[in-house]
């Protein structure tokens, strides 16, 4: 395996990890069926005893 | 509450316990006599003290009959672990006000050089490290261990998990930072910013880490609310990242397993470059990622108000973690670093000024509806100043990550105003808001001893961070500008010497700083231990200053 191949690689599938990883994140943070849920937890530091 | 004694004999786990801590107090005994240095015999020395003052402490619990099982719920309600929380706050107030005097002793001797006193213990070199430690990992570390076994609790509805665990890493964390700091003074280092312990300290410290990430993953792991709040989120990120820097740049090879000296394994640019991963994601998850947890948690606890927006809470917690890593290189410009290295440490630099004032924004829209509280609770504006300097800080800091604006501002005193305008800005003023809300909740006071001594410590305070970095902010670009400036031949203008002599005055202005925010520190100790006496100032008090505020009304 040489060293091109090596690193283009690294870079090529880091690149589409990451990238993807972080639109699973954002797709998580912006579905519409979560809003009920994201808006109870805001308020979860105001609701304990 | 009483519990029953129904015996006094320790159980078979702190038996166990007591069999290693034996073994540990006779080895390092061992190593205390075979030491080839003197620094690490005294070291070796404290470990087996340590050893020996866990045993006792483990028979004298069994004896009072402390060691018996605590339910986890009383009356339907979680039985929250509050004791290692106050242990927490209270070595966090005591390594602050240490770590603001050597601070302020530093800032002196920069100034007036033979205040260093001529001895090796008290010499620049040794103090700084002690200043840097304790104001980050002492006082730092001890906020972000205490507010997060209490965040943890309180967001999970469940008590903390384990009961010896808990202590062992609070305890065993400020084990950690006597032998780090203990070693700076005798000279002990292996000279890595923000990482100088030697191997045998770094070895205790991922021992009690991976004890602290078990402890707050099995809370959660028993949590009564199905969702993880996202100050948790911020918490984990914080311990697992930390555990993995510091085990990665601290990899070394002892001289002796009987001597303080040990050689990193990476050598020349390697090494270099992997520091600075580390110095900078030590600023990007023990100062950044941890302390934005505080602030999800006790920003709106304190404003009444819900977060402003989950969803960017959860943007922003992704879009850090994703970007912060990469940013290390740009501590290394112009170096042997390969050149794209170094752009790439930049860009993601300037990147993170998106995700930085998401974060700020969040924060800081958490007081929508809630704003007037600022003029009548000053611990909350403790916390939204804290914000103000983490968004200026986040902009400046991206700002002299650029090749060019960095080429003037490396190694000048920009650098170090930068740092504290962060530091006490944000990572103090949100730590002291945090401990002026904890200190009542945990103690069970209606309220701080005097908020009119907050609003005390709040002014004189950003007064010292106000001369602090616009006195660094000075001393710094002239210094930059100097060491750059050439004549009509070509020749530098200035010679070195001259480049120290013209910083002087900004040497003093800025520990007038340091001294102010000092006395700040030391007025919140007070209002402190009054707040835990269980006094009350406002009713009994007149006024401290006629023109400090027309009416204060303590904040609900």
């Amino acid at each position: 395996m040489s060293y091109e191949f090596a690193s283009s690689f690294a870079q090529t599938s880091g690149l589409l990890y990451f990238v993807g990883m972080f639109g699973a994140a954002l797709l998580y943070a912006l579905w519409p069926r979560n809003r009920e849920r994201f808006d109870a937890a805001s308020r979860m530091p105001l609701s304990e005893e | 509450m009483t519990r029953a004694a129904t015996n006094n004999y320790l159980n078979p786990a702190e038996l166990g316990l007591v069999g290693v801590l034996g073994a540990a107090f006779l080895a390092c005994t061992l190593a205390t006599a075979r030491a080839i240095d003197p620094g690490f015999g005294f070291h070796a020395g404290l470990f087996a003290a340590a050893s020996a003052a866990g045993i006792v402490a483990l028979i004298e619990r069994a004896r009072r009959g402390l060691n018996q099982p605590v339910p986890a719920e009383i009356d339907g309600r979680p039985n929250y672990n509050l004791g290692v929380v106050k242990f927490g706050v209270a070595a966090a107030m005591f390594w602050g006000v240490a770590g603001f005097l050597v601070g302020v002793v530093i800032a002196l001797q920069l100034w007036a050089p033979s205040l260093n006193l001529g001895l090796e213990w008290t010499s620049f070199g040794r103090l700084r490290p002690l200043h840097t430690s304790a104001v980050i990992f002492a006082f730092g570390g001890n906020v972000l261990i205490a507010t997060s076994f209490y965040v943890v609790q309180k967001t999970c509805r469940v008590r903390l998990a384990g009961d010896l665990a808990p202590w062992f890493v609070m305890l065993g964390y400020n084990f950690f930072i006597v032998v780090a700091g203990t070693g700076y003074l005798l000279g002990i280092t292996q000279s890595k910013e923000y990482a100088e312990p030697e191997w045998y300290a770094d070895l205790w410290l991922t021992l009690v880490w991976v004890v602290y990430l078990l402890v707050f993953l099995a809370t959660i792991w028993r949590r009564k609310e199905p969702h993880i709040f996202v100050a948790n989120w911020f918490y984990l990120a914080f311990i697992v990242t930390i555990a993995m820097l510091h085990i990665v740049n601290n990899l070394a090879m002892p001289v002796s397993v009987f001597g303080s000296k040990s050689y990193p394994i990476f050598s020349g640019v390697q090494d270099a470059l992997i520091q600075w991963w580390y110095g900078h994601n030590a600023v990007g998850f023990f100062l950044t990622a941890g302390f934005l947890a505080i602030m999800y948690y006790f920003i709106p606890k304190r404003a009444e108000r819900p977060i402003y927006s989950y969803r960017l809470s959860i943007i922003h917690f992704w879009a850090l973690i994703f970007m912060y890593i990469w940013a290390g290189p740009h501590h290394l410009h112009y170096t042997a670093l390969p050149d794209w290295a170094q752009t790439l440490g930049m860009t993601f630099s300037i990147m993170l000024w998106m995700p930085s004032w998401g974060g700020m924004i969040n924060g800081l829209m958490t007081l929508s509806g809630a704003w007037d509280k600022l003029r009548t609770d000053p611990v909350l504006r403790l916390m939204v100043v804290s914000l103000a300097f983490y968004g200026m800080s986040t902009f400046e800091g991206p700002m002299m990550s650029i090749k060019a604006v960095n080429s003037l501002s490396h190694y000048t005193d920009w650098t170090i105003g930068h740092v504290h305008s962060g530091a006490l800005g944000w990572v103090a003023y949100i730590s002291f808001g945090a401990i002026y809300c904890l200190v009542p909740w945990l103690w069970n006071r209606r309220e701080l001893y005097s908020l009119k001594l907050v609003e005390w410590h709040f002014w004189i305070s950003t007064l010292g961070i106000v001369l602090y970095i616009s006195s660094m902010w000075v001393a710094g670009i002239m210094q930059g500008l100097m060491w750059r400036a050439y004549n009509a031949l070509g020749f530098l203008e200035y010679s070195f010497v001259e480049t120290v002599e013209a910083m002087q005055p900004y040497y003093l202005v800025r520990a007038l700083g340091g001294v102010l925010f000092l006395i700040g520190a030391l007025i919140m100790v007070y209002n402190l231990v009054m707040t835990v006496r269980g006094r009350e100032a406002e009713l009994a008090l007149r006024p401290l200053g006629p023109a400090l505020q027309p009416s204060l009304v303590p904040a609900e």
